[in-house]
């Protein structure tokens, strides 16, 4: 007979909740061990001394005046994306759909460049590239949104497929507004009138898309944390049934946001077509959709925490850039480099929710069989 | 039968979780051949018992002997090597699986399902249960899951059969159908187990019934040789006095009015039929009942949260107009101006959120307030403060989340959420499940001082010794319908305890 | 008139990365994870596959010291090894640590398609190559080789016996996945893990060790698909960033067939036939309509999804508990 029953060495016991300098404490260990563990692997690839590669990844990021422009405007990019997912995530809506809600809200922006260039006042005409690109990013959204909240299909992979059909849709409209024809490209729109090109804010090309992410942080953070909509998402992402017993109603709350959700990717989009490339490609979002993800993820929710995630994450981008045009690494060198990072950070939030409780003397073993 | 030898012997069991003891000493013998009807009111212990013989949970101290011999029992599958199988209240089972895959599941042998269903019609002929192998458990009715579940276990081998209150979730039909093949199994030599608190249950099906009372066993006897009045008696014991206030009704006036209301569950099941009565201002209105006999349908319909299928649900204003309540979500009947509170029996689940701090949890009823887009913050944050103090919350702040507080002080965060907005209705259910003595009596006395306010109070309750003392009328439930509603002064536990277990108590009985 | 005999060959090679794939993403889902890093598993099947051809070819000096079953086990046992460390990372985050699925998927996927890249990156670096890409052509040769009769068959030889041994593989193991997730107990216990965690574990599944197990040879099914992009499709060339959103595409297929491998094999052809319709589709001089005949697979897969979603007939749902983590003591 089995009377002997073999204990595990270990119970995993769920913790209360640890005061937020220890869960940071535990979050900085994992970021240094995966700093350790990068700068072993770039040692091995390198044959360098670790300190001089970090060195240049600094370099890489804030090396010049230009450099800091950049990192400002990638920054502030993958910021507002975040940004965007996280109304949604926070109600337990996986929208991983952000890259094709910026597609989106970008080709509304061009069509409208290029569509309305010459028959528009400029100030209208930027005005209406603001809308519909909001409105195109909306759109996108809230259409997985609505099946969602009527028959609950699953928008983790709704979303995803979007991105494709938003991609195709790009690709299509390349081609239709090719510049040269047979470029394969649409080139630099407006180039000679600059119609519908954002204005410039002190004759810094990035500073406004700067300051309009930075503004949108702090009214994300407000709305999220101190609205009635905010509010309504927090309970809605935590229980459904205490919602309804409150009142309120999921399915209009899961439109409302995904709307909100997409109408901030479509801004995103706008900045970046109309704001600084001028031109359009199906690579603008370039991934970010998803990498924004894991920024919203790592900063739990919270705007302000997403200034530093987006930091570590285009920090990480831009100096192994660096680092892979100096050694003559590969440009993929930062995405192993964040690939790990995020790995790190990932599994430390399983010692910040749970703790390991050890085998205990088998008397009492028998009283917590429950 | 005295000269059987028993199938189970549990000698000396005891079970606590936390500070509760579940189950205290207990013995009982479990024979083949015979059906065995464990009888007792909610919470006294009865399935953590035979949790323990089916290797849910693991007794502190005790034996379990099976013919004779002791063994030890940590898993299901413990159980069923010997012979031991039991079924659940919630059924274990794949719903996209066909009912011969859920059988099979998680034994060793080579998957066939045409043997697998060869075999479970043989079984089905042997006993006369009604089975297709290959339909679908979500094509099913809540019986032909259940069937699932007794074949499941016949499958396995199991000879000695518990079944946890089986007949909540039937109809009248469905339970004739079930007991036929539990007489025709034990009549094969099975041991059998039914959980229940219903009377007529326990004469119509059992050869022998054991009372269970506030987790020690009270006696068992053979069931030819007993009476509803002497089990009933052994199952509530004698009046207990609790000394809790009663302050006599202030003006009663109607307020709640219900008619004929009728409620299904979505599988179909008809959870409230053609429920009538009034609730007054100013007086405590005690719901008794066995569980899931309709109680949380009843409250739910009442705050919007319920779909209904017929009736009615009117409000009375002091100066007498009526409005509908039925058909309106909890919003719609906020903004009517109806001011209703409910304290849930799901307290975390439903009433509160766990992950949210006391000041945010009181946000759930008033965030509305106010013109702009922003919440509010300092007025909850102020409300929290209040409720910490006036209901002596023990909590290191108002920014700890509601899920470290033990359930005393959940409940009263709950509780004094639900009153601070001068309800002139209040719902509760189970308002004082899992707290102590203390905890308790300070939710009697915000309930009672409430009641003074001129509230409409209905509490829905477990402990008949409570209702008695509180409630100034109890409306008793069974089986979804209105057994009948008596006046809390006078009623004795004897009669409601009756009319509990039968419709209409003494009167039908008789 | 359209040429089947050329366009069917072709939609089917296509599709066999993509089978690859939805076959390993399949069983993952079943076991209920969501392993949204399987396009990064097939780039890290693929390039493994590339480094131990690479180091193979280099040690014995070219073609002409090649033995053909090393030629082939070697890439082979390199991609699975890949694949199979990457299937071990996800499950180790998600299922021991418990981390969240859809982020440890988005971020897999970031390091396997820069893990491809920068190795593929440093081998086109070690060969001193003008063209950014690495060519195998001998080990191409052994993965492409197709039987010896078949191109004197005329059509039939090129629709059904044109193809490297890695296809009737893909085959193979999409129908028997099928057959053991429907016909035998380990794929009973495996569907019960991914719908009903509790269940299982009440009726004595382990359910870690299946989540574990199916998630790992998931990953090395779908990693199989990067190789034989590699090594046969693409003729043994590595370019990075040429497998593209493949992955992506793998998963949109699991949906496709309502998570049924068996029906993976004709979709996997037909969505090979969708991606590459737009060459044999007549568009005339207008190019751009060639770009939304790329949108059918994916407009058709959102179709089915909501269609499935809408009638929610049960045996077409996701697996209930996909996406969720279990942890026993919480139930």
């Amino acid at each position: 007979m089995h009377n002997k029953v073999r204990e595990p060495l270990f119970h995993i016991v769920k913790r209360d909740t640890l005061p937020w300098y220890q869960a940071w404490g535990i979050r900085a260990i994992a970021i240094v061990l995966a700093l350790l563990l990068c700068a072993l692997i770039t040692t091995l690839c390198t044959h360098l001394n670790p300190l001089k590669v970090f060195g240049t990844m600094f370099g890489g990021a804030f090396g010049s005046s230009r450099k800091i422009w950049i990192l400002g405007q990638n920054l502030a990019i993958l910021l507002c994306i975040s940004l965007a997912v996280t109304p949604a995530f926070k109600m337990r809506f996986w929208n991983i759909g952000a890259e094709g809600q910026v597609l989106a809200g970008g080709l509304a922006a061009a069509a409208c460049m290029i569509c309305l260039g010459d028959k528009v006042p400029n100030a209208l005409l930027i005005v209406l590239i603001i809308a519909a690109g909001i409105a195109a990013g909306a759109v996108w959204a809230v259409i997985p949104a609505i099946f969602k909240a009527k028959w609950n299909t699953n928008e983790t992979l709704f979303t995803l497929m979007m991105n494709y059909v938003a991609t195709q849709l790009v690709a299509y409209f390349v081609i239709v507004w090719e510049s040269p024809k047979g470029s394969g490209k649409v080139g630099i729109i407006n180039q000679s009138t600059e119609a519908g090109w954002l204005p410039q804010i002190g004759g810094y090309k990035y500073l406004l898309t700067i300051l309009v992410v930075a503004v949108l942080t702090v009214l994300v953070y407000i709305y999220l944390n101190y609205s009635k909509h905010g509010y309504e998402i927090s309970v809605v992402g935590e229980s459904e049934r205490t919602a309804c017993y409150v009142g309120i109603k999921v399915g209009k709350v899961i439109v409302r946001t995904m709307l909100l959700s997409g109408a901030l990717c479509g801004i995103a989009g706008v900045l970046l077509v109309s704001g600084t490339d001028h031109t359009i490609t199906t690579t603008i979002a370039g991934g970010q959709g998803f990498t924004a993800v894991m920024v919203s993820w790592l900063a739990k929710f919270n705007p302000l925490g997403m200034i530093f995630t987006s930091f570590l994450l285009v920090f990480l981008d831009r100096g192994a850039g660096e680092i892979s045009t100096v050694f003559g690494l590969n440009q993929s060198f930062a995405d192993i480099l964040s690939g790990i990072i995020i790995f790190f950070i990932i599994g430390c939030e399983f010692f910040i929710t749970y703790r390991l409780s050890f085998r205990k003397p088998a008397k009492k073993e028998a009283a917590e069989h429950v | 039968m005295d000269n059987k030898i028993a199938a189970v012997k549990m000698r000396d069991i005891t079970k606590r979780f936390g500070s509760v003891v579940a189950n205290d000493r207990v013995w009982l013998d479990i024979y083949r051949g015979e059906i065995l009807a464990l009888l007792g009111e909610n919470g006294s212990g009865k399935t953590t018992l035979m949790n323990m013989l089916s290797g849910i949970y693991f007794p502190d101290e005790g034996q379990i002997l099976i013919d004779g011999e002791e063994v030890v029992i940590r898993s299901p599958r413990d159980a069923y090597r010997y012979g031991i199988g039991m079924i659940h209240q919630h059924f274990k089972l794949v719903d996209v699986f066909t009912a011969a895959e859920n059988i099979t599941l998680g034994l060793d042998e080579k998957l066939d399902l045409k043997a697998t269903a060869a075999r479970i019609r043989s079984i089905c002929e042997r006993y006369g249960f009604d089975l297709d192998p290959n339909q679908k458990i979500y094509d099913m009715s809540v019986s032909q899951k259940q069937t699932v579940e007794i074949v499941k276990a016949l499958y396995r081998g199991a000879d000695i059969l518990i079944l946890d209150e089986p007949t909540a979730v039937l109809t009248p039909q469905e339970t004739d159908k079930l007991f036929a093949v539990l007489r025709s199994m034990r009549d094969d030599g099975k041991a059998i187990v039914i959980i229940t608190h219903k009377m007529h249950e326990v004469e119509a099906l059992s050869d022998r019934v054991a009372v269970l009372r506030h987790g020690q066993f009270v006696g068992d006897m053979l069931t030819k040789d007993t009476n509803a009045q002497e089990m009933t008696n052994m199952m509530v014991g004698h009046a207990v006095t609790l000394n809790i206030a009663r302050p006599d009704p202030v003006d009663p006036r109607p307020r709640i009015e219900v008619k004929n209301l009728t409620v299904r569950s979505i599988d179909g099941i008809v959870k409230l039929d053609d429920v009538s009565f009034t609730a007054n201002s100013g007086e405590i209105l005690g719901i008794a009942g066995i569980s899931g006999c309709g109680q949380k349908e009843l409250l739910e319909a009442i705050a919007g949260l319920q779909p209904t299928e017929s009736g009615s649900i009117c409000y009375v204003e002091d100066d007498g107009t009526r409005e509908e309540l039925l058909g309106k979500d909890p919003l719609r009947i906020a903004e009517m101006g109806v001011a209703l509170s409910f304290v849930p029996e799901d307290r975390l689940g439903m009433g509160l959120v766990g992950n949210m701090d006391l000041s945010d949890n009181m946000m759930l009823r008033s965030f509305r307030k106010g013109r702009g887009i922003l919440t509010d913050r300092k007025s909850p944050r102020k409300l929290a403060e209040t409720v910490v103090e006036e209901l002596d919350v023990n909590t290191p702040g108002v920014t700890t989340p509601v899920r470290r507080l033990s359930g005393g002080n959940v409940q009263k965060v709950l509780v004094g959420r639900e009153i601070a907005s001068a309800p002139t209705v209040l719902l509760t259910a189970y308002a004082v499940r899992g707290l102590d003595i203390n905890a308790s009596y300070t939710i009697y006395d915000l309930i009672n001082r409430q009641k003074e306010r001129g509230v409409a109070v209905i509490y829905v309750g477990e402990d008949l010794d409570v209702l008695l003392e509180l409630a100034d009328r109890i409306l008793v439930l069974c089986g979804g319908k209105v057994s009948g509603i008596v006046p809390g002064r006078g009623a004795t536990k004897r009669d409601v305890g009756m009319m509990m277990t039968q419709l209409g108590g003494n009167e039908a009985h008789a | 008139m359209f040429d089947f005999v050329s366009f069917i060959p072709r939609a089917i090679m296509q599709g066999i990365p993509l089978l690859f794939g939805s076959t390993g993403e399949t069983l993952t889902e079943k076991s209920g994870n969501l392993n949204l890093g399987i396009a990064g598993i097939m780039y890290v099947g693929g390039i493994s596959g590339v480094i131990g051809a690479f180091l193979y070819e280099q040690g014995v000096g070219g073609a002409a010291g090649m033995n053909g079953f090393l030629a082939i086990m070697i890439p082979l046992l390199s991609c699975l090894l890949g694949s199979l460390l990457m299937g071990l990372l996800y499950c180790f985050l998600t299922v021991t640590l418990r981390a969240n699925q859809n982020v440890t998927g988005l971020a897999m996927t970031t390091f396997g398609v820069g893990f491809g890249n920068f190795m593929g990156g440093s081998l086109i670096k070690l060969t001193g190559s003008e063209v950014p890409s690495i060519a195998l052509s001998a080990t191409n040769s052994y993965f492409s080789k197709s039987l010896p009769f078949a191109s004197k068959l005329g059509w039939f030889g090129q629709i059904f016996l044109s193809y490297g041994f890695l296809a009737y593989l893909a085959v193979a193991i999409a129908l028997v996945a099928a057959y053991v997730l429907k016909h035998t107990r380990v794929g009973l216990h495996l569907r019960s893990v991914g719908e009903n965690p509790q269940t299982a574990d009440a009726a004595g599944i382990d359910v870690n060790k299946y989540k574990y197990v199916a998630t790992c040879v998931g990953s090395m099914i779908a990693g199989l698909g990067g190789l034989y992009y590699v090594m046969d499709y693409a003729c043994g060339v590595w370019s990075n960033d040429a497998f593209g959103d493949r992955g992506w595409l793998a998963i949109a297929l699991v949906i496709f067939t309502v998570w049924k491998p068996n029906i993976g094999v004709l979709a996997s052809f037909l969505f090979g036939g969708l991606y590459i319709l737009h060459i044999f589709l007549p568009s005339g001089t207008n190019l751009a309509v060639k770009e939304l005949y790329k949108m059918i697979p994916y407009v058709v897969t959102i179709i089915v999804l909501i269609i499935t979603s809408v009638r929610s007939k049960r045996e077409n749902q996701p697996p209930a508990s996909l996406g969720l983590p279990y942890f026993r003591e919480e139930r």
